[in-house]
């Protein structure tokens, strides 16, 4: 391997000698030799290629460059047939190829304001968005109500598993320790005022009338609507939905209702589970650190707390359970061709079904306060 | 004869019960273009894998160089892989580059160049590769079937490789595009003594191009030779590959064109 080279002699007439192997390995060196010459050398130069070595695409790229079109057809005929083809081949292909000059950017100040005004929009639309979508699946929902023929059974109980059963156990798990860390907090506060025994109506009603409902739609938007979403998008990705659309077939109908209604009769069920791990985990702290009895739990459980307090805790899960299919189904629609467009809605899917869960839960928890319930 | 770049011996691999090659050999010799032809799942891209060291096949030895690819280091194994440039079947892009950026990531990493040299070569590259100026600075999602095919030969002969392992390049380009491709890997060949590995179904590219032909068929190397001897070969369905209607057309065609010359 020769280092490459090349020398200008200032001689009348001047002359270009080009030397070596022009290969990537010298490319960046080589750059800069070129970009010197090319001012100096005038249209008469002789050029001599008798002496270059190897060449290779980048080498061949740069040679043309310096050489220009006219020079190829004059000085190549010393080179080889395989060098010589290399060396056209890439002048024809560069000859109309540059890269375009990159427009100079905006003032800070205008791309601030047009980002917040995209941002802006971009939120309006989202939101009529799901209004549309909302819409649509209430629409198709009462379409089939009344033919039962066109239920689709299967991949109801199929998602049925996925979003219920399977969540179960996490759920559960994650109410009980809630539950006793909720129990916890009240009996250190509670114990300066010598109410610990009120320890018990915290849990309770904490957990009947917020905590059970709000942690389990939470845990079903990071792990149903993701699912959802990449479910739906990589069908999407992979032209499946347009291939259902041209079958005749309704995406809504066959891929959306059966996991609205899945989830809107999973997670009903799994707050009831919540509930009741909640208080499970409550009651353990209370026997274990202060002395309440599992039997005294219950009886205090049944005076005080009324049972309006468990309904309008379980009031709620149908409306989470609704946004939460709707979102994560709608942003797998949004995807767009590629695996990264599934994974950037996956997560917009997953922030908004959150952020609307805790929006509407607030709500709730105002109007509920308003009316007395 | 010329030294064997790439030496497969014995290779076996299998799917849990299902065998997909059984005892295959394979020479891949400098300076040639080689064309592995067989029928639709004979394990023609299961082939490239186990030989680029993607799929560790359950029996046998590829020999690059000389060299056991499984039995390097991952510098060395690093080192012998740039001197691969792979075109997968639905090219492989980077998602999440531009087209440029795509190419000039292998120059910005393993040549060392700063991005601005990188960029300007990889613009070389995409222009030599014959994709329009005006797609240089998308991304992969919203380029053509056949965009996408050049623009990973780009990105494959962006190190200016040594062997050029190419999976079905000329499937999904129109036939003009298909008919440059074939020359162009013919110029690069010629010019940079290309060893290429051509996985195709293009009759019209094995008829224009192509030095040896190897038939991939009953889990082996059927035959491998120059493509005249490999379709007088006695076998029913190399018969029928070769002789059928689009093989009788492609091989007028590759006549006309000689002919012409």
């Amino acid at each position: 391997m020769t280092a490459p080279s090349a020398t200008l002699d200032h001689q009348q007439p001047s002359s270009l000698r080009i030397a070596g192997d022009w290969t990537l390995a010298h490319y960046a060196s080589l750059k800069r030799t070129c970009e010197q010459l090319r001012n100096q050398y005038s249209p008469d130069t002789a050029v001599d290629l008798s002496q270059l070595g190897r060449l290779d695409t980048a080498g061949a790229s740069l040679l043309a460059e310096l050489l220009g079109a006219e020079r190829l057809e004059r000085c190549t005929s010393t080179l080889s047939e395989a060098n010589r083809a290399l060396l056209q081949t890439v002048y024809r292909s560069v000859q109309n190829y540059c890269i375009p000059v990159k427009q100079p950017e905006r003032p800070v100040l205008i791309q601030l304001l047009s980002r917040i005004g995209r941002a802006v929009d971009a939120l309006w639309q989202d939101t009529l968005q799901v209004l549309g979508f909302i819409g649509l699946i209430l629409q198709t929902l009462l379409l089939r109500l009344f033919q039962p023929q066109r239920w689709r059974l299967t991949p109801l109980v199929a998602h049925l598993e996925q979003t219920g059963l399977d969540a179960a156990p996490i759920v559960a798990l994650l109410t009980f320790l809630v539950g006793a860390v909720v129990a916890f907090l009240g009996a250190t506060v509670l114990a300066a005022f010598g109410a610990t025994i009120f320890t018990v109506d915290l849990v309770a009603f904490s957990f009947l009338r917020e905590f059970a409902v709000l942690l389990t739609a939470i845990l079903m938007a990071g792990r149903t609507a993701s699912a959802f979403t990449a479910q739906i998008g990589s069908m999407k990705a992979n032209e499946e939905i347009d291939a259902i659309r041209t079958l005749g077939l309704n995406p809504i109908e066959l891929l959306v209702v059966p996991r609205v209604l899945a989830l809107l009769i999973a997670l009903p069920l799994l707050t009831f589970v919540a509930m009741i791990c909640g208080m499970v985990g409550g009651a353990v702290v209370c026997a274990l650190s202060l002395g309440i009895s599992p039997a005294m739990f219950l009886s205090l459980l049944q005076t005080d707390i009324g049972v309006q307090h468990f309904l309008v805790g379980l009031a709620k899960a149908p409306f989470f359970a609704f946004l939460i299919a709707a979102i994560g189904c709608l942003e797998g629609f949004k995807v767009s061709g590629s695996a990264e467009s599934v994974g950037a809605h996956t997560t917009s899917a997953v922030v908004q079904s959150i952020f609307v869960v805790i929006v509407l839960d607030a709500i709730a928890a105002l109007f509920f306060m308003e009316m007395g319930w | 004869m010329t030294e064997a770049v790439i030496q497969a011996r014995g290779l076996c691999n299998r799917f849990g019960s299902q065998t997909v090659h059984e005892n295959l050999d394979l020479d891949l010799y400098r300076g040639e273009i080689l064309a592995v032809v067989g029928g639709s799942g004979s394990g023609k891209s299961v082939l490239l894998r186990s030989i680029i060291g993607l799929r560790q096949a359950n029996e046998g030895r590829v020999t690059v160089f000389g060299q056991d690819l499984a039995g390097l280091d991952e510098r060395q194994r690093s080192q012998v892989e740039r001197r691969f440039g792979v075109l997968f079947q639905k090219g492989a892009l980077f998602s999440s580059l531009t087209v440029t950026e795509n190419v000039a990531l292998p120059l910005i990493e393993h040549a060392g160049l700063s991005r601005a040299d990188a960029e300007h070569l990889a613009g070389v590259k995409l222009a030599l590769a014959g994709l329009p100026i005006s797609a240089a600075d998308k991304y992969p999602a919203s380029l053509s079937g056949g965009m996408i095919k050049r623009a990973a030969l780009a990105r494959a002969l962006a190190l200016d490789p040594d062997i050029l392992f190419l999976d079905e390049p000329t499937a999904g380009l129109d036939p003009i595009g298909a008919a440059d491709f074939d020359q162009l890997i013919l110029t690069l060949r010629d010019a940079l003594g290309l060893s290429v590995f051509l996985i195709t179904h293009d009759l019209d590219t094995l008829y224009t191009i192509t030095d040896r032909v190897a038939v991939l068929a009953q889990k082996k190397v059927l035959v491998a030779g120059p493509l005249s001897s490999v379709a007088q070969a006695d076998d029913p369905w190399i018969h029928d590959y070769f002789h059928g209607p689009r093989g009788r057309a492609a091989d007028d065609a590759a006549l006309r064109a000689r002919q012409e010359r």
